[in-house]
């Protein structure tokens, strides 16, 4: 039984085309530079929406302040994540990993039911490579002037015209380095640095190397990273089922395809609606032919679709030769209802159901978090002590952690034997805002006559100003 | 430097590590085209699985391939820059010990300063010098909490520092000599000498000084062998010798614990105390500091508002739950 959608692999027909004779064969594939005809249409309006949602996000957030400090910042040194309202802890790492559980989770739920609209909208592969490609077509010209630039000797107007293309480039991607940096490091202060040429070496180097994989991967290597290094360019295609919505050829009404005047009755001539004009080819951003069945090159952009559409537009033939439709609707001939309806099946309802529940219990999680953390150190050198009449004594270091942006006093207080009491310095114990403070701390108990050994006893940090910030710790007392 | 015996091993290990470069670009060369008599067979790996699950034998990009090239010369360049090929330590001469006496010379350039203000003042100063005691807490956290604990007042066998009642004496000069050069504090056994009945008589004379619960007629009997064997060292009024070490036996302080039980057991084993000397580890800039640390424990100044005195106690919450 086998419930995927058969992948075809053309790269393989290809190499394995040429004549029978004894010739050296390069074991290595040399990359054919891609030239994508640009394209307008439904589809390019949505991923032009998010291309420039996912960019203003990326480069104005940064300079977004909240309560006097950086909306979102990403303190390594001091291991504080500012996100909005919140401060996260390296203590709250259980976050991260919900993160990208949720993460994944919307990845499968989404390739089932579209494939690769990740790949195709939202990932910064395909962002960037937009957005430069973007810049080319503005310098270089369209698909032909590009090829036909390409395809000329080096000289004055070529370094002029591929000289300004590489500068606007490099500046974006430094831009977007520096933005990136700005997460990091404060980048009001980094702006003011790069300003003054006062940049740390670590900046310089993360703006650098961010900046030159931003113009090497959206300027140079483009489908190649999709193709040779993405693991979810890889396995996402695994997960697609016959009820899945894929970019798909209609071969049924395409062929046979072939040029034709558009005013013959191509149905009395035996052909499909296909004209064969190849724009489906052209707009392919990893150029591939769609007409050849689903591959893996293809990130679901559906370029295609637009670019046939227009096509078939001015045939006058219906629109969707090229569509997303499933498997099952293909080949049952399902109407556009009944191929909704069995998108929604128990696959994507389980994905969806398991999403929902994460998300509800780590927003229940986020809301019930305490902004006080404590650990309790105990002195391993000093076991016990004997105070005065059978009172023992151990000593104690609490660390009391105040992820709140504002300043809060703590008193701290023991419980589990027999007149058990705290000893500090000075209750509350006052912990500036966002910061940790440990103090020692002495706790005194007068157990009786009980055996030596261990005992369990715990720790109460209490808020002075609100009582519903407490946290309770376990630690052991030692008797002798 | 070198860990050849002999230059013949560092030229054969550097003879072999070039060669082994070469070697890996003469392979990448040979492997990179094949002689193919046409389309022949190899379309997949040949492994199956999940029944008809295959794996495609696809070209790799040549870009991949220039990787490899770039892993060899960047090989070949670091061999250039550090040690790797035999004895040769390369253009930087970097080593793990040149980098960690460059990371102390670092340090040392950066912090001997601040040690070298504090050094010349009075350590009465320093214990009301808010940051001089916050260096000094550092470095008791550090060196000195393992045995006196975290919060100074000591445990079993180590002595109480913030209660002003001193073994060797505590004047500023006095404790800093005590971290540098250390202190051995030996109470001699006295079992044999005195007896089981004479140690119990002793002990409880011992208790009856610092006015702690014993029995008077057994601490009678004690007192003329106190005079005997103990008064040379703790004096004949128990009061102890801060120049030898002798605690004071009447302040209800105990270094080893005041009970009847414990005193017999001082007395008839003798107990012996060690403070390591910190000279050579923290050296005299750092002990300076630290003395000052442990001078402000039990002198209250101007700048530690917060020292032992305020004793806040943790009554609040505790009556809240009960």
């Amino acid at each position: 039984m086998n419930a995927q959608l058969p992948v075809h692999n053309l790269t393989l027909a290809k190499t394995a085309a040429p004549a029978a004779a004894e010739q050296e064969e390069a074991l290595y594939e040399i990359r054919k530079k891609i030239y994508p005809r640009a394209v307008s249409g439904w589809f390019a309006g949505w991923r032009v929406f998010f291309v420039v949602l996912t960019q203003v996000i990326f480069y104005g957030l940064a300079w977004m302040q909240w309560n006097g400090r950086q909306a979102v910042l990403f303190d390594l040194a001091a291991r504080k994540f500012y996100i909005l309202g919140v401060v996260f802890w390296p203590q709250d790492f259980i976050f991260l990993t919900a993160l990208l559980v949720i993460c994944a989770l919307s990845l499968f739920l989404f390739t089932a039911v579209a494939g690769r609209l990740w790949c195709g909208y939202a990932c910064p592969q395909t962002v960037y490579t937009e957005m430069f490609m973007w810049i080319e077509q503005k310098i270089e010209g369209s698909r032909l002037q590009r090829q036909r630039l390409d395809s000329l000797p080096w000289g004055v107007h070529k370094i002029a015209v591929k000289g300004a293309k590489h500068a606007v480039w490099i500046a974006i991607a430094l831009w977007t380095g520096f933005t990136f940096v700005g997460y990091f490091t404060p980048i009001r202060a980094l702006s003011h640095e790069v300003a003054t040429l006062g940049l740390g070496p670590w900046e310089t180097f993360w703006i650098l190397f961010y900046g030159f994989a931003t113009y090497g991967n959206a300027g140079w290597m483009r489908e190649q990273v999709c193709k040779y290094m993405c693991p979810y360019a890889r396995f996402q295609g695994v997960m697609f089922d016959r009820d899945t919505l894929v970019i798909t050829y209609d071969a049924e009404r395409g062929e046979p395809r072939g040029f034709r005047s558009r005013d013959i009755d191509y149905k009395a001539a035996g052909l499909g609606t296909c004209v064969d004009c190849g724009i489906c080819v052209q707009v392919c951003p990893v150029g591939i032919d769609i007409r050849k069945g689903l591959q893996y090159e293809c990130i679901g952009c559906a370029a295609c679709i637009d670019g046939c559409d227009q096509v078939m537009d001015k045939m006058r033939y219906p629109r969707g030769l090229i569509r997303y439709t499933t498997e099952n609707a293909l080949e049952n001939h399902l109407a556009w209802k009944q191929m909704v309806q069995r998108i929604f099946h128990p696959r994507v309802l389980i994905y969806t159901a398991i999403l929902w529940s994460i998300i509800f219990a780590v927003g229940a999680a986020l809301y019930l978090r305490q902004p006080l953390k404590v650990n309790v150190i105990r002195d391993r050198g000093t076991l016990v002590r004997e105070v005065e009449n059978g009172v023992l004594e151990n000593v104690y270091r609490l660390q009391i952690m105040n992820t709140d942006e504002a300043p809060h006093g703590y008193f701290a207080s023991a419980s589990g034997l027999n007149a058990i009491r705290l000893i500090t310095e000075k209750q509350p114990i006052e912990v500036p805002a966002v910061s940790s403070m440990t103090v020692p701390v002495r706790v005194q108990a007068a157990p009786g006559e009980i055996k030596p050994g261990a005992y369990p006893i715990q720790f109460h940090v209490q808020s002075s100003e609100d009582k519903s910030v407490a946290v309770s710790e376990k630690s052991i007392f030692l008797i002798r | 430097m070198s860990d050849f015996v002999s230059s013949f091993w560092s030229g054969y290990v550097a003879i072999v590590t070039l060669l082994s470069i070469l070697a890996c670009v003469v392979l990448l060369k040979a492997m990179s085209s094949k002689r193919a008599a046409g389309p022949s067979a190899p379309e997949t790996h040949g492994h199956v699985w999940d029944e008809d699950l295959q794996e495609y034998n696809n070209p790799l990009p040549r870009w991949w391939m220039g990787l490899f090239y770039i892993t060899i010369v960047f090989g070949l360049l670091y061999l250039v820059f550090y040690p790797g090929l035999g004895s040769f330590t390369g253009i930087y001469d970097w080593s793990s010990r040149g980098q960690y006496e460059k990371e102390t010379q670092q340090a040392a350039a950066q912090y001997d300063p601040i040690f070298a203000k504090y050094a010349k003042q009075d350590i009465p100063a320093l214990a009301a010098n808010r940051e001089a005691h916050a260096i000094g807490e550092r470095l008791f956290l550090i060196n000195c909490a393992q045995c006196h604990g975290s919060d100074a007042r000591g445990g079993f066998g180590f002595p109480n520092l913030t209660d002003n009642d001193w073994l060797w004496g505590g004047d500023p000069k006095t404790i800093e000599t005590t971290i540098l050069d250390g202190r051995t504090g030996v109470m001699p056994a006295w079992g044999a000498v005195l007896g089981e009945q004479g140690v119990k008589e002793v002990a409880n004379y011992v208790l009856s000084l610092s006015g702690s619960k014993n029995d008077p007629q057994l601490a009678k009997l004690g007192k003329e062998k106190f005079a005997a064997t103990c008064a040379a060292c703790h004096g004949p009024d128990g009061k102890g010798n801060q120049t030898i070490g002798a605690p004071n036996l009447t302040d209800n302080i105990w270094l080893f614990g005041g009970s009847e039980k414990t005193l017999i057991e001082t007395i008839s084993n003798g107990r012996t105390g060690t403070m390591p000397a910190w000279k050579g580890f923290l050296g005299k800039e750092k002990v300076h500091l630290l003395a000052a640390f442990v001078y402000s424990l039990s002198h209250e100044s101007g700048a530690q508002p917060a020292q032992p005195a305020a004793e806040a106690e943790s009554e609040k919450p505790e009556e809240e739950k009960k």
